[in-house]
């Protein structure tokens, strides 16, 4: 298990290289000067734009630029943006919040969506379960930004049951609202891989075993059948918190959170890629770590999984 | 097995610690919300973030300049309602001949206690100036003797080969202290709205300390106005609270302001509504559409114009629209009213000249027939021109709204003309401006433009005058350099006005780009504000605004 642990995470070396550079070609290539938008509906001075090029590199080539980027980065110099704000510190302010709205949107899709997922899995074709299926698929219709805007709408502005955005350091509460629309389309997920899952092993040969032993049917679903359904759907949390951090940026648009997708967001209009990269550098470890921690957490469901 | 187990748990209370420590810190309140006793309550303000450095000359967009306004106080200030100039640090700005001017000050500090001198003023403007401090708005300081020799210019253009020469001088010789409340300014040539001029942030003096550590001064600006710095918060706000000790004759009556960082329009929409936010100056379109916001807002909103333009430019050195007669014909195809109640519900009014109304020397009218809807007269133009289409429009996509407007633009020519008409978007203004830059535009595209300081003189010489800075399309006409240059030389502002007056009306004969709205703005604001201003450059009047709590 250890060298397995350590395997995994030298792996992280060659990956991260490679999705930073990605990145960072990526950002290089949109169309369009960093420069040309900065003075509004008039050109820059030539100086400023000489002094700006020079100071982030801009007229070397994108190799040289790139690796200039990451011996800095090694060093945990993250750069400046072109407002001269250290990128670690905007990093660092944003950071926090983004987690919480990620966990919080984690936790209201696991919760709701196993428990309606073994719900309806262990009792399907019901009224409950054809509810559950026409709303899931509701929410998978839907695109994050409708419910986002349709949410604090009535909520929000004719309501008033929650604040319209939240405020800039914000308490749990405030962060429900966003992290349910953040979570809302994994949650449906979620519960159909589970009611699937359920259903599915229902019928296996080992759970029949443990019926016929006389084991009492909360022990027969609480232990054997949950845990062994739990499987796929541990994968899918799993990765999908990597997600929910990057993929917040419609989430945050709307509700104002000062977080990870805000930053990215705005850095890529920009075009600084030094922003860009950085909040990248990390949402790949941060992916990369989940990633493992579903790899052990497997081991642990099924000891039949062995990872050495 | 027992060992996996332990293996496991550890795995997981590891990432648990993991973002254990990421979730620390919070709590806290937003401030802005919480009120206190009338006088000293902190107001919030709808902002943007700041693209660069706190720095007044090298500020020139609405996030940061919004702050910087606050922050300090110029030579001149202007009034909120009709921004005519009075003067505010100046005791007198005097000068027999429009191009020497003597200057004397107020007795006035900065925040920090120090004296504003004439050197804070005259080192402020150098270093602006001076090109290797590559600031944004040096081109201001271009009228004053000396500035060739600090921001030498390159001698084959941007594109060539050859490199900007190294100045030759560090200060600008047009530039002289007399004692520390007198200072003497020289221009190159005449120019008789120059005192107008200098309520523009870029003028703005700087304490010594600035001089002796940039970068501290960025973290934490220290200027002379009538608010000072508390603290920012890089992507959330920014802090500033009024300085007691202000000096100025006209005192704020809010304790301070909230500066707060929005991610969308919307999203600041949605807080004003609900009382979250006490002041936006722009709402988004979604609030336009049937005038929701007056329902949303009602008592508690306005609809005004502002010094700013909104107009389509020619590509002039394009040989297809280079004949006066094809761009008078499309302005004349153009059904400015109707395009505005589709698009806007009627809230923008067309435009009939180049110069915005709310200016001294304003004249209604200038366009003439050439900015009234008349298809017949169009079609005629365009035969006579030989120009047979077809026509594309062009215009960043990013910016809210311009989709709408310019593809009912291109409805309306070729409803007017029979000409086809189309709508190209380019996705982003970065994009956008790229090509305009570097001359390669093929087709008429957008172009806006919002007052540096108000006068008439702003909206023409940037952006007609031959070489201008502004001057996207090449427009060129001596007649027009001609009769700008003797409204520059023009002994005071009155007297200029007539030939400002009649260049723009030539400009509109030649037609080299198509006014089509006067820029509008609605604003809202919170139920607790009872004086909300919007002021002529479309930012709150800070000093007017007032809470009734």
């Amino acid at each position: 298990m250890g060298r397995y642990v350590l395997r995994r995470l030298l792996q992280l070396v060659p990956v991260f290289i490679g999705t930073t550079f990605l990145i960072y070609v990526l950002v290089w290539a949109i169309p369009g000067d960093p420069f040309a938008a900065k003075c509004g509906d008039r050109p820059c001075p030539p100086a400023y734009i000489a002094e700006m090029r020079e100071k982030f590199n801009l007229d070397d080539n994108i190799f040289s630029q790139y690796f200039q980027y990451l011996g800095n980065l090694v060093t945990g110099d993250f750069g400046e943006t072109f407002s001269g704000l250290q990128v670690s510190d905007l990093i660092a302010d944003a950071y926090p919040t983004t987690i919480r709205l990620a966990v919080l949107a984690l936790l209201i899709e696991a919760v709701i969506g196993l428990t309606a997922g073994v719900f309806t899995g262990l009792r399907g074709g019901g009224f409950v379960d054809n509810l559950v299926l026409v709303s899931t698929l509701f929410l998978i219709a839907v695109p994050v930004f409708v419910t986002g805007f349709v949410i604090q709408t009535f909520l929000g502005l004719r309501w008033g049951i929650i604040s319209p955005t939240v405020s800039i350091d914000p308490t749990w509460g405030e962060l429900i609202a966003p992290a349910f629309v953040l979570g809302s389309l994994s949650m449906a997920y979620v519960t159909r891989l589970m009611r699937t899952s359920i259903a599915e092993n229902q019928r296996a040969d080992y759970v029949r075993t443990a019926v016929a032993k006389g084991l009492a049917p909360r022990r027969v679903v609480g232990v054997h059948l949950l845990r062994n359904s739990a499987i796929p759907v541990i994968t899918f949390l799993g990765t999908d918190l990597g997600a929910l951090m990057g993929g917040a940026i419609v989430t945050e648009g709307i509700f104002n959170i000062r977080g990870i997708g805000g930053l990215v967001f705005r850095a890529i209009v920009t075009k600084e890629g030094i922003t860009v990269t950085g909040v990248v550098v990390l949402l790949v470890i941060v992916y990369l770590l989940m990633n493992l921690l579903v790899d052990v957490l497997y081991a642990v469901l099924d000891p039949r999984i062995r990872l050495d | 097995m027992r060992s996996r187990r332990v293996a496991a748990s550890l795995a997981v209370g590891v990432s648990v610690a993991l973002f254990a420590s990421a979730c620390g810190g919070g709590g806290g309140d937003s401030a802005g919300g919480a009120g206190g006793d009338g006088a000293a309550t902190t107001i919030s303000v709808y902002s943007t973030e700041p693209e660069n450095p706190l720095v007044p000359s090298n500020t020139n967009e609405v996030g940061g300049g919004r702050v910087i306004d606050a922050l300090f106080s110029y030579l001149v200030g202007y009034e909120a309602e009709d921004a005519a100039p009075y003067n505010d640090v100046a005791e007198s700005i005097e000068t027999t001949d429009s191009q020497n001017y003597t200057i004397t000050l107020k007795d006035w500090t900065f925040h920090d206690g120090t004296p504003v001198t004439s050197s804070s003023f005259v080192d402020a403007w150098n270093f602006a100036a001076y090109g290797p401090n590559a600031q944004q708005n040096s081109s201001f300081f271009s009228q004053i003797q000396g500035f060739a020799d600090v921001n030498p210019t390159d001698p084959d253009g941007e594109s060539g080969p050859a490199e900007a020469p190294a100045p030759a001088a560090e200060t600008m010789s047009g530039l002289q202290v007399v004692d520390d409340k007198t200072f003497t300014v020289a221009l190159t040539a005449p120019f008789s709205v120059f005192p107008t001029t200098l309520g523009y942030s870029a003028f703005a003096p700087l304490p010594e300390s600035f001089f002796t550590d940039q970068a501290a001064f960025e973290a934490a600006p220290i200027g002379n106005g009538p608010f000072r710095y508390v603290d920012r918060q890089p992507g959330a706000n920014i802090t500033v609270e009024t300085w007691a000790d202000f000096p100025g004759e006209r005192k704020p009556q809010v304790g301070g302001v909230e500066f707060r960082s929005y991610a969308s329009p919307e999203a600041g929409y949605a807080d004003l509504v609900a009382g979250n936010l006490d002041y936006m100056e722009q709402l988004p379109p979604s609030a336009l559409v049937g005038r929701l916001f007056e329902q949303d807002l009602a008592g508690r909103n306005s609809n005004t114009t502002y010094l700013g333009m909104n107009t389509i430019a020619f590509p002039i050195y394009d040989p297809k629209y280079a004949d006066p007669r094809v761009r008078v014909a499309l302005s004349m195809a153009i059904d400015r009213q109707a395009v505005s109640d589709q698009v806007y519900d009627g809230l923008r009014d067309p435009a009939a000249g180049i110069v915005p109304p709310g200016l001294d020397g304003y004249v209604d009218g200038q366009c003439g027939e050439n900015c009234t809807y008349n298809p017949d007269r169009a079609k005629q133009l365009l035969a006579e021109a030989g120009f047979t289409g077809p026509i594309e429009l062009t215009s960043n996509a990013d910016g809210a709204g311009n989709q709408e407007v310019f593809q009912a633009f291109c409805i309306s020519i070729t409803n007017a003309t029979g000409l086809e008409c189309n709508f190209v978007p380019v996705p982003t203004f970065a994009e956008f401006r790229t090509t305009i830059n570097a001359r390669e535009a093929t087709t008429p595209f957008r172009t806006g433009w919002s007052a540096d300081y108000p006068s008439i003189e702003n909206f023409l010489n940037p952006l007609y005058r031959t070489g201008a800075s502004a001057n996207d399309g090449e427009y060129s006409n001596p007649q027009v350099d001609a009769l700008l240059a003797q409204g520059d030389a023009a002994p005071s502002p009155d007297a200029a006005f007539g030939f400002y007056q009649e260049a723009e009306r030539l400009i509109l004969q030649d037609m080299p780009t198509i006014p089509t709205f006067y820029s509008n703005t609605q604003a809202g604001w919170s139920p607790r504000m009872s004086t909300a201003t919007t002021n002529q450059f479309r930012e709150l009047d800070l000093i007017t605004a007032a809470v009734s709590e």
